[in-house]
């Protein structure tokens, strides 16, 4: 019980007006924060290029919320800060992700850079911890993220570093990249798809961003039953570390869900994880149990 | 005095100059421009993957470990290191005599320098591995006498000279092709600055760019040159001058002992590791290869000087009355009645429960000077900061007692390149705190057990007091002849578990 209240208590999110929920807000301990904002459903108009800032984004979001996601935005890199979970977790992501897309792309494990050549997407790029490792790894690396001040952090950030000085950020949507016809090796969108409105709708854009022969990768949140005890009743009722009526469960995807709608969307789901967290050595895992947080990794059907 | 030490050091420069080159520019064709250069001359500073601050045998190590990894073998790496040894290829010849200077190898670290490649060179040179290994004491109330075939193994260590071992590592380290630039000086300070990631953009990237924004720490040594480095490794042993200048704190105290170290001749190979509990401090007589064994003789401090100034004669003399009946009897197996008091326990009698007391072969020769050393504990409360990493004695000094300083430091050159190869698998910055901690969580339990264990030996036989006297009976025959627990110390000892006795 103990590991499993662990396991959810990262990334609860508010609940917002059915119509804004694309926006994605992941928290943790013991205040909620912001992440990201992307999906398909914002009403952009079609002639907005692809560094333009998305500025209907930030205005979808309220204004209280806005103002607290902007004050924790600045500690998206401090390890220890409110993010500390994330920075945890973000080593077992990273090995999930390098691991199958090796093998997808025939890239030699044993190298520093095995992403050389390759380019990725990450979708909801959030201050852009995800990003800056898959450069370092070698890939060529572009982050959205509709939080102009997210993206403002990552790009500050990324340039610290000549490796990961190279990411190319912008403040868009995955939607208005695929108006654009950018295309990608591989599509990452982790932690994104449970906040957004229409979850089909964005899978077929993932979809539509990922290269002939590319790889889709997906991760969230199970609506199981340990979910929904770890979730709602012990983080928002017993333990109150979230107000009540904070998280919509039922927007959660089942990992049978997930792969059907990205199935339809094109893309054929070779591979899932789990991610368990170890309350006793504070270290996160890769394993079968997929019954709350899973990833999954697909190919692009031709 | 300063100036004394300029002087030395640039002499040092002068010597290292030509040796080094074709390690660095030939050996190494990865190495990147901006390293290829001759660290004396610079005035420039250089960028480094990795600084290792001591090229002792710790700091070696995680060169060698580093560069045996595929996901680490091509950092750039800066070993800081005054010792002139270093530059020479082989510094050992194999007429030397031996150096008191002497570790005891546990199989753990046995395979770790087959692991990165580096056995085969202390192969070549003199090492002695010993398979039994009696304990006993004073009173002649105990001992204890273990034999690798009771934990099903092949040797129970490996005594190596340090000097071995140190060249080993460097012969190794030159063959590989790991980019690595050695700084034939001292470190003199350290800075490294907060992240800031809020500023604005500086378009420029220059190291001192990343330097004021955390991303490199600064190091600047003694002979005026400076580097920059993502990560510092402290591996300057106990006094290190890293974990002063990184602000870690320590905790510790000086047993109010010295040991007394030195080699001797017998007329007989030695094979067997022998230690003997005196009322001043235990004995030890470590066998090293050629009829040669090692001395360890922990006593007081008034007690070494005398013992270091008498003349070899008396001082073997001295030697061979502790390690036979001197201060007390040898023990006999009826004393204490092991077949009475400790019969409820001998579900398992261990194999070699009846191997006898044997007296160790007598010395009689010195081979080396006596050199004596204060003895002290002292552990680093954090192995780990931001952008520096402590390992080897800089982390923790144990008791000497039971040959196990420097593998706990060769544990951690391991656990430590493991971690960076992990990280980088993953795309972390290696001088992130939240990975070093990782190295930190790993290690320093093993550690403050194994120093735990080696101190409690220490206070249970600086006493001496009848009862405890024979609680330490009970123990050594317990040790003696429980099978299951002889074998676990010996796993223990041996470097392959990490709990002892319960695991």
């Amino acid at each position: 019980m103990a590991s499993s209240m662990f396991l959810a208590q990262r990334r609860w999110f508010h609940s917002l007006p059915r119509n804004l929920s694309n926006a994605r807000f992941f928290s943790a301990l013991p205040s909620q924060h912001p992440v990201s904002v992307s999906g398909p459903q914002n009403n952009v108009g079609p002639k907005s290029n692809k560094f333009e800032k998305a500025s209907s984004a930030p205005s979808s979001l309220k204004e209280p919320e806005l103002a607290k996601f902007s004050a924790i935005a600045d500690t998206w890199w401090d390890s220890e800060g409110p993010f500390k979970p994330l920075h945890k977790m973000n080593p077992t992501r990273l090995a999930f992700l390098r691991s199958t897309l090796c093998r997808h792309f025939r890239k030699d494990p044993l190298s520093a850079r095995p992403f050389e050549g390759l380019r990725f997407i990450d979708v909801g790029c959030g201050g852009g911890i995800l990003s800056e490792p898959l450069t370092r790894m070698g890939a060529t690396v572009t982050g959205i993220d509709a939080i102009e001040k997210n993206i403002k952090i990552a790009r500050l950030h990324a340039n610290l570093d000549p490796t990961t000085s190279t990411i190319e950020y912008c403040c868009t949507t995955a939607e208005k990249l695929v108006e654009e016809q950018r295309k990608f090796d591989a599509v990452i969108a982790l932690e994104v798809i449970e906040h957004v409105a229409d979850a089909a709708e964005f899978c077929k854009s993932l979809s539509a961003l990922t290269a002939h022969e590319g790889a889709t990768v997906v991760s969230t949140i199970n609506r199981s039953m340990r979910s929904y005890a770890t979730a709602i009743v012990a983080a928002e009722y017993l333990l109150q570390w979230l107000p009540k009526g904070t998280h919509q469960w039922s927007s959660f995807l089942t990992p049978e869900e997930l792969t059907m709608i990205l199935k339809r969307a094109g893309v054929d789901v070779k591979e899932m994880a789990g991610f368990v967290y170890n309350p006793l050595t504070g270290r996160w895992s890769l394993s079968d149990d997929i019954s709350v947080n899973f990833i999954a990794y697909g190919t692009k059907e031709k | 005095m300063n100036r004394i030490f300029a002087t030395k050091a640039g002499s040092d420069v002068y010597r290292l100059r030509i040796p080094w080159r074709p390690f660095s520019n030939d050996a190494a064709p990865l190495l990147s421009s901006q390293n290829a250069g001759n660290p004396e001359k610079g005035s420039e500073a250089k960028q480094y993957d990795i600084a290792i601050v001591g090229g002792g045998m710790v700091g070696l190590a995680l060169a060698c470990s580093l560069a045996s990894r595929p996901l680490t073998r091509h950092l750039n790496v800066a070993i800081i290191d005054s010792n002139p040894a270093l530059g020479r290829k082989h510094f050992i010849k194999k007429e030397d005599l031996p150096d008191p200077r002497v570790s005891t190898i546990t199989p753990a670290t046995i395979s770790f320098f087959k692991d990165i490649g580096a056995w085969q060179f202390v192969e070549q040179h003199r090492h002695a591995y010993f398979d039994k290994m009696q304990v006993w004491d004073y009173t002649g109330l105990s001992y204890a006498k273990y034999n690798a075939r009771d934990a099903d193994k092949e040797v129970l260590g490996c005594v190596v000279e340090n000097k071995v071992l140190l060249s080993s590592l460097l012969s190794r380290v030159q063959e590989t092709v790991l980019p690595k630039k050695i700084y034939p000086s001292r470190l003199s300070s350290m800075s490294i600055l907060p992240n800031s990631s809020s500023s604005e953009v500086d378009s420029t990237l220059s190291m001192t760019a990343l330097f004021t924004h955390g991303r490199l720490a600064k190091l600047e040594l003694e002979d005026g040159n400076s580097l920059y480095a993502k990560l510092v490794v402290g591996a300057d042993g106990g006094k290190s001058r890293v974990r002063e200048l990184a602000g870690f704190r320590t905790t510790g105290w000086n047993y109010s002992q010295n040991a007394i170290i030195c080699t001797v001749e017998h007329d007989v190979e030695n094979h067997c590791a022998w230690q003997r509990f005196l009322p001043s401090g235990p004995l030890a007589l470590l066998p090293i290869g050629d009829k040669f064994s090692n001395i360890v003789w922990t006593m007081s401090p008034k007690e070494s000087s005398e013992f270091k100034s008498i003349t070899e004669d008396n001082f073997l003399k001295a030697v061979n009355h502790a390690l036979d009946y001197g201060y007390g009897p040898h023990p006999t197996p009826s004393i204490l009645g092991s077949s009475d008091l400790f019969s409820w326990l001998k579900g398992g009698i261990s194999k070699s429960a009846n191997d006898c007391f044997e007296t160790p072969p007598k010395v009689v020769k010195l081979a080396s000077e006596r050199m004596a050393f204060p003895l002290s504990l002292r552990h680093a409360n954090d192995y780990a900061s931001k952008r520096v990493a402590l390992i080897g004695d800089a982390a923790h000094t144990v008791h000497p007692l039971a040959g196990q300083g420097v593998n706990l430091g060769f544990g951690d050159a391991s656990t430590l390149s493991s971690v960076i190869s992990e990280g980088i698998a993953v795309g972390t910055d290696i001088g992130e705190v939240s990975l070093l901690k990782k190295y930190e969580a790993d290690r320093k339990p093993a550690n403050v057990m194994m120093m735990a264990v080696l101190d409690g030996f220490q206070k249970a036989y600086s006493v001496d007091f009848g009862p405890l006297n024979i609680l330490r009976a009970a123990a050594f025959h317990g040790a003696h002849h429980i099978s299951p627990l002889k074998k676990s110390i010996i796993s223990y000892a041996s470097g392959e578990m990490r709990l002892p006795l319960f695991a």
